[in-house]
C-alpha cells in the first residue's frame, strides 16, 4: 500500500500549474486536497508521473458571488464551503448536502473542485452541481472555457476534461425565487458515500430530480408540476430509466426503491419550502 | 482493618496504560527499533482463487534498484516443512505457495528490499506463471462430487466428518410431539484490528537459530508449530513480544505462517527482515471466522420443552485447515446445549474446505455460529406454540439449584443463576416499557420487534478440546491432551519494589491495571506501587502452550496465576516477619504498606524492609525459612480432562452467562434497522475491574453489531475476493453504535482462584442473534441471514417493486444523457 515513485511541485502559480500540464499532459495530476487521489495512488490505481500540488495557490482560494451565481475557487475546502456565511442564503441545496460529504476530518482536507474533477458517481457535489445546471471552469495554457455539469460528468471517474486543462472554480447558481431546495441521501454508514442520493428543486412551474450513486454519473430530469400518483409513476420511470446494477450492499432493485422513496420525500421538502 | 478483605479488586481503577497511549508513546510492533540492515519484505499474493503455479522468474525483479532478494516457494521447500494439521489428512500447507495457490491473497513470493517501496515496485516485475484452475466457495458445493478438490491427497474437500450421540436423542425425537427445525447460512466476518501483523526476523549464524519480534498474540501452543516447520527444536525460536498491541480479538494467532516465511526470507537474505501488513492485505489474507451452513432441529414438547437437539454442522474453514482450526467448531462443544437443561444431543460435525482465506481466531470463536442457530430456534419454538419466546428460554433454562451442571457433552457449568439473571434484566432493563413501545408502534402501523438471546460465554479454554474432531481410537494413539497452564511471576527488588510479568500478551483488557489490583491485594500495598511487564520473551519467560490471549482467559487464569503467585510470595514475607515480630507466621497480617501481627498492629515492619531481605540478608534468614525473591506459579484449571472415550469434554473452565433483549424498528422505506433500545446481562463471576469489564461489553457489543449489520467478506462464485477495502467491508462508527444498557450480577466461579470468568466474548455471541430475532418479531419472517443490511431487510418486506412505465417514454426531458 505505498505509492509508485513520482515527482511533485508545489506550484507557486496558475501559469506554473498550466505549465507542468501542457508538458506532462495526462502524466500529472493535480493534487488539491488528497482525500481521493493519494488513496489510489496507495492502491497503485494510478501512477502519475508528476503531481502538482495546488495547495499554495492564494487567488483560487475564493468563494464569491458571481453574477447570479457563487463562483469556489479549486483550493476551497469542503469545510470551508459549509462554513461560508452566505451558504444557507445562496445555496439552500449545498447548505443541506455539505453535511453528508464525509466526516468532518474530510471535509477539512478535501475540496470542491477535487470531488468535481474525481467524479465520483455517488458523491454529493456532481449531484449538486447537476442539479443546479452548475458550470465548471477550466483553462488551460492555451484557452479558458466553461463547461455545463450536464455535458462534463462523462462516466464513472470520468470528465469531458482535457488532460491539460485544470478546473480553476466551479460556479453554483443561486437560489432562485420561487424555488424550493432538497437534498435527500441514503448511506450504508454516516459519511459514506450515498448509496442514493436526490436533490430536488421545485417551484410552481414545475420540478427538475437529480440522482446521484445509480448509474455511472449523477442524472436529473425535468418534470411539470404533477399530482402524488402521477409524480410516483414519473420517479418510478426515473428509477428505471438509470439503469440501476447491483452490488453487495444493494440490489438494483433496491436502488430503485430508493430512488422512489427519496424522490417523493425530496420533492415534498422542494415543494414545501419554496420561498 | 483486615488483609482478607480485598481492598483493590474489584475497583474501577483507571488503565495504568493509558497515559502513554493517550499521548502517542505506545510502544507498538512497528515501533520498536530494528537491527542496522534490516530490509524490508512485500509479498506477492495470488491474484486467483486457484491456480496451479508452474514456474516463477524473478530475475528481472531481482536486478531492479534496492532489491536484495526474492523468496519463492524453492526457499520454503528448502527450510521448512508443511505446519502440523489437527486432522488425519494427506494436505499440506506451507508457508507459501509453493506449487498451487488456493485462495486470491495467498502469499507466492517475498520480495526483500532496502525499503517497502522498492520491494512494493518490484511485485510487478515477478513473473508468475500461473494454469488457472476452477475454484469452489460454497461449502455446500464443495461436497459435490464434481467440485473442483482443493488438496488432491484427500480426494475430496471434505476432510473432517464425526458423529455424537449423548443422552438418548433418537427416543427423545419419538417421543416429542413435535420437530422444529431452522437452517442457518452463518458468514463470514473478522474483528479487523486496527493494527495489522508485524514480524521482525534475524537468522542467527552459527546454530543459535532464528530470533524473532513480532505482535503474535497466542495460542503458543502454535509456538512448537512454527519450530516444527523451521526444523529447529524449540529453543532455537526465540519469539518476543512487544510491550502494546493496537488490537488483537484472536486474529493476530493467523500471523504464524508470517513468522515462518520471513525466518526463510531472513535466512536468505542474511539480514533482519520486517515485514509490515498492510490494510489491503489484512482483508484479503490474513484471517476470518468459519462460514458456516448448520440444520438445527428440536423435539419439542407441548409446553415448549426442548428434549433433544439435533445439530448438523457443515464447518467451512477456507483453503487449508491451519492450527489450531478445526477449533472454531469443536470451542463450544461440551456445551452445545447452551443455556438450556436439554440432556439429549444428536452432533453432526463436518469440515469442508473451500478456496477462500484460511480461518482462525476472531472474538467469539464458534459461538456466533452456535447461538445464532440455537437462539433463533428458541424464537422459531416461541412462534410455532404462539408463546413468548421469553417464556420459551425460561422454560428450559438450567435449573439455579443444579450447579455445577455437567451438560450431556460435558462441559461443566461452574456456577450461575439464569433465572435471577433474566429477572433482574427484565426489571431493571425495562422490558415492559419496551412491550408498551412495541405495542404503540404497531398501531400506527410501524415495523417494531423485541428480541433475546440467552447464552452462555465460555472461557478458558481446554488445550485438549481440538481433539475431540479425532477419534477415540486416534487420540489414544497420539496420547491425552488437556489443561490450560497460565503462568505469572511475582518478583521483589532489593528495595521492595513488586513486579509482576505474565505469559499473556495484552490485546487492549487492561493488564497492567488488573495484575496490579490483584497482586497489591494480596501484598497490602497501593496498586500504583506495582510494577507490570507484558512484554513476553520465550526465552526467558515462563510459558506454556496456553500462553497468550485467548479464548477469554486473562481475568479467570492469567490474574488467577498472578493473585497465587503473589501469595506464595506473601506466604515467605509472612515467616520472615514472624520471626521478627515474634508471633505466629498465620497472625501476619498485610496491609497499607505494612506487615504487622493482627492482634496488636503496632507490632509492625514497613513492608519494603522485609521484602528486601532476600536480596540484603539472605544469611539471616531464619532456620528452614526460604528467601521470598521471586515467585513463579503454573495454573491449570483442575476441571479441564482430556475428552473421554464417550467424547465428552469440558470444552471450557469457566462458564459466564448473558441474556440480551432489545427493541429494533425498521424503516418501511430503506429497510434501515434502528435499534431503540438493547439491554445486555452479564454474569462474569467475580468482578476484577468494573470500568474494564464494561468497557469488554462495549466493545463486544461494538463489534457484534458490526457482523449483525455490516460487516461480511463476501466471494464471487468464481473466487475473486469482493471485500478488500474498508470501503467495501464496512464497520460501525462510533455513528451507528448506540449505547447499551449493561447490567450485572456476579456467582463467582469455584474453579478460578479468583472466581472470575471471562467476558469479553459473550456480545459477539448474544448481539448478533438478539437482533435478528428483533428481527423476526418486527416482520414475522423465519429466514433472516447476516448481515442484515437494509438491502435485504427492505426485500424480506416488501419483495415485489412496481415495474417499469409501459413504455420506454421519458417521463419528462431527460436533461443529461
Amino acid at each position: 500500500m505505498k505509492p509508485p515513485a513520482f515527482d511533485y511541485v508545489r506550484a507557486e502559480s496558475v501559469e506554473e500549474t498550466l505549465a507542468a500540464l501542457a508538458e506532462e499532459g495526462d502524466e500529472a495530476r493535480i493534487l488539491a486536497g488528497g482525500q481521493s487521489l493519494v488513496p489510489m495512488l496507495n492502491y497503485r490505481l494510478v501512477a502519475p508521473k508528476l503531481l502538482v500540488d495546488i495547495g499554495n495557490l492564494g487567488d483560487l482560494a475564493a468563494i464569491e458571488a458571481d453574477g447570479a451565481a457563487v463562483r469556489v475557487g479549486a483550493t476551497v475546502t469542503q469545510a470551508q464551503f459549509l462554513a461560508w456565511p452566505g451558504l444557507a442564503e445562496s445555496l439552500p441545496l449545498l447548505a443541506q448536502a455539505l453535511p453528508d460529504i464525509g466526516h468532518y476530518q474530510i471535509r477539512l482536507r478535501g475540496t470542491v473542485c477535487g470531488s468535481i474533477a474525481h467524479a465520483d458517481p455517488s458523491a454529493e457535489l456532481p449531484l449538486c452541481l447537476v442539479a443546479l445546471s452548475g458550470t465548471i471552469m477550466l483553462r488551460s495554457r492555451r484557452e479558458a472555457r466553461d463547461v455545463a455539469a450536464d455535458a462534463f460528468f462523462s462516466g464513472a471517474l470520468s470528465t469531458t476534461r482535457a488532460p491539460e486543462e485544470m478546473i480553476v472554480a466551479v460556479r453554483f447558481p443561486k437560489r432562485r425565487s420561487g424555488c424550493g431546495y432538497a437534498f435527500r441521501e441514503f448511506a450504508m454508514r454516516r459519511g459514506d458515500f450515498a448509496l442514493v442520493a436526490v436533490a430536488a428543486i421545485a417551484s410552481d412551474d414545475g420540478m427538475r430530480i437529480a440522482v446521484g450513486g445509480v448509474g455511472d454519473r449523477p442524472r436529473a430530469c425535468d418534470l411539470p408540476p404533477l399530482a402524488d400518483a402521477a409524480l410516483a409513476d414519473a420517479l418510478n420511470a426515473f428509477a428505471w430509466e438509470l439503469e440501476a446494477t447491483d452490488d453487495h450492499f444493494a440490489t438494483a432493485a433496491y436502488r430503485r426503491g430508493l430512488v422512489r422513496s427519496l424522490g417523493r420525500q425530496a420533492v415534498a421538502e422542494a415543494m414545501r419550502c419554496r420561498g | 482493618m483486615s488483609d482478607r478483605e480485598s481492598r483493590r479488586i474489584g475497583l474501577p481503577l483507571e488503565r495504568f496504560e493509558d497515559r502513554a497511549l493517550l499521548l502517542g508513546r505506545g510502544r507498538f510492533a512497528d515501533d520498536m527499533p530494528v537491527p542496522a540492515g534490516t530490509l524490508h519484505a512485500a509479498i506477492l499474493r495470488s491474484p486467483h482463487p486457484h491456480a496451479e503455479i508452474r514456474g516463477i522468474d524473478a530475475a528481472a525483479a531481482r536486478a531492479l534498484p534496492g532489491v536484495f532478494a526474492i523468496v519463492t516457494g524453492e526457499d520454503v521447500r528448502r527450510w521448512t516443512r508443511p505446519f502440523t494439521v489437527g486432522v488425519k489428512q494427506k494436505m499440506e500447507h506451507w508457508c507459501l505457495a509453493v506449487d498451487r495457490a488456493r485462495y486470491v491473497g495467498e502469499p507466492v513470493a517475498v520480495v526483500l528490499a532496502e525499503d517497502r517501496y522498492r520491494a512494493e515496485d518490484a511485485l510487478d516485475a515477478v513473473a508468475v506463471d500461473y494454469a488457472p484452475l476452477d475454484a469452489v466457495v460454497d461449502p455446500q458445493l464443495a461436497l459435490a462430487a464434481e467440485a473442483p478438490v482443493l488438496h488432491a491427497g484427500v480426494g475430496g474437500n471434505l476432510v473432517s466428518e464425526r458423529r455424537f450421540r449423548y443422552g438418548d436423542p433418537e427416543a427423545a425425537f419419538r417421543a416429542a410431539p413435535r420437530r422444529i427445525a431452522i437452517t442457518i447460512d452463518y458468514p463470514r466476518n473478522s474483528c479487523t484490528p486496527i493494527e495489522g501483523l508485524v514480524v521482525l526476523a534475524e537468522h542467527l549464524p552459527g546454530a543459535e537459530g532464528y530470533e524473532v519480534l513480532a505482535n503474535f498474540q497466542g495460542p503458543f501452543a502454535l509456538h512448537p508449530v512454527m519450530a516444527l516447520a523451521l526444523k529447529v527444536p524449540g529453543t532455537r525460536l526465540r519469539l518476543k513480544t512487544p510491550p502494546d498491541s493496537g488490537g488483537s480479538f484472536g486474529i493476530k494467532q493467523s500471523l504464524f505462517p508470517y513468522v515462518v516465511l520471513m525466518c526463510v526470507a531472513a535466512r536468505k537474505a542474511g539480514r533482519p527482515v520486517k515485514w509490515v501488513e498492510d490494510r489491503l492485505e489484512h482483508l484479503v489474507a490474513a484471517s476470518s471466522a468459519t462460514n458456516r451452513v448448520t440444520t438445527l432441529t428440536a423435539a419439542v414438547s407441548a409446553e415448549g420443552e426442548v428434549t433433544a437437539l439435533a445439530w448438523d454442522q457443515l464447518e467451512d474453514c477456507g483453503a487449508y485447515l491451519r492450527a489450531p482450526e478445526p477449533a472454531t467448531l469443536y470451542r463450544m462443544h461440551g456445551n452445545m446445549s447452551g443455556a438450556y437443561k436439554v440432556r439429549n444431543l444428536a452432533i453432526t460435525n463436518r469440515i469442508v474446505l473451500t478456496n477462500k482465506t484460511p480461518t482462525g481466531l476472531n472474538r467469539g470463536f464458534g459461538g456466533p455460529q452456535v447461538y445464532f442457530a440455537l437462539e433463533r430456534l428458541m424464537q422459531c419454538i416461541a412462534v410455532e406454540l404462539d408463546l413468548d419466546p421469553l417464556e420459551i428460554i425460561r422454560r428450559n433454562l438450567v435449573p439455579a439449584d443444579a450447579f455445577p451442571y455437567r451438560c450431556p457433552a460435558g462441559a461443566l457449568l461452574d456456577s450461575g443463576n439464569y433465572q435471577e439473571a433474566v429477572a433482574r434484566a427484565v426489571a431493571e432493563g425495562g422490558l415492559d416499557e419496551l412491550r408498551r413501545r412495541r405495542d404503540a408502534a404497531r398501531r400506527e402501523g410501524r415495523l417494531y420487534g423485541i428480541g433475546f438471546a440467552a447464552v452462555v460465554e465460555p472461557s478458558v479454554s481446554n488445550m485438549g478440546y481440538i481433539t475431540t474432531a479425532l477419534t477415540p481410537e486416534e487420540r489414544h494413539k497420539a496420547g491425552p491432551k488437556n489443561g490450560a497452564q497460565a503462568s505469572a511471576t511475582v518478583a521483589l527488588d532489593p528495595l521492595g519494589g513488586v513486579s509482576v510479568a505474565v505469559a499473556s500478551t495484552p490485546q487492549g483488557q487492561g493488564h497492567a491495571t488488573v495484575l496490579a489490583q490483584v497482586a497489591a491485594d494480596a501484598l497490602g500495598l497501593e496498586a500504583a506501587e506495582i510494577r507490570v511487564t507484558v512484554e513476553l520473551d520465550t526465552a526467558k519467560d515462563a510459558w506454556s502452550i496456553a500462553s497468550g490471549n485467548y479464548s477469554s482467559r486473562f481475568a479467570a487464569a492469567v490474574a488467577g496465576s498472578a493473585h497465587l503467585a503473589a501469595l506464595r510470595l506473601r506466604e515467605k514475607l509472612a515467616r520472615l516477619a514472624a520471626a521478627q515480630l515474634n508471633v505466629p507466621a498465620g497472625e501476619i497480617r498485610f496491609a497499607g504498606g505494612r506487615i504487622f501481627a493482627a492482634g496488636n498492629p503496632e507490632n509492625s515492619l514497613a513492608f519494603a524492609r522485609i521484602a528486601g531481605t532476600g536480596h540484603w540478608s539472605p544469611g539471616t534468614l531464619p532456620e528452614g525459612a526460604e528467601a521470598a525473591l521471586r515467585e513463579t506459579v503454573f495454573w491449570t484449571p483442575p476441571t479441564l480432562d482430556p475428552p473421554n472415550d464417550a467424547d465428552e469434554v469440558n470444552s471450557s473452565a469457566a462458564h459466564g452467562f448473558v441474556f440480551d433483549f432489545c427493541g429494533v424498528e425498521i424503516e418501511r422505506d430503506t429497510g434501515r434497522l434502528r435499534i431503540d433500545k438493547y439491554v445486555t446481562m452479564h454474569d462474569a463471576g467475580r468482578v476484577l475491574n468494573p470500568a474494564l469489564l464494561e468497557g469488554q461489553v462495549r466493545g463486544g457489543f461494538a463489534q457484534a453489531l458490526g457482523a449483525a449489520l455490516f460487516e461480511e467478506f463476501v466471494y464471487a462464485e468464481d473466487g475473486s475476493f469482493l471485500s478488500g477495502t474498508f470501503a467495501d467491508y464496512l464497520l460501525p462508527t462510533t455513528a451507528e453504535v448506540p449505547e447499551p444498557q449493561i447490567l450485572h450480577i456476579a456467582t463467582p466461579s469455584p474453579v478460578t482462584p479468583l472466581g472470575a470468568k471471562g467476558v469479553g466474548e459473550g456480545n459477539s455471541m448474544s448481539t448478533p442473534v438478539c437482533l435478528a430475532n428483533a428481527v423476526a418479531d418486527a416482520l414475522g419472517v423465519a429466514d433472516i441471514r447476516l448481515p442484515m443490511m437494509p438491502a435485504r431487510l427492505k426485500a424480506l418486506l416488501e419483495p415485489a417493486e412496481p415495474p417499469p412505465p409501459a413504455r420506454p417514454a421519458s417521463p419528462g426531458q431527460s436533461a443529461a444523457r
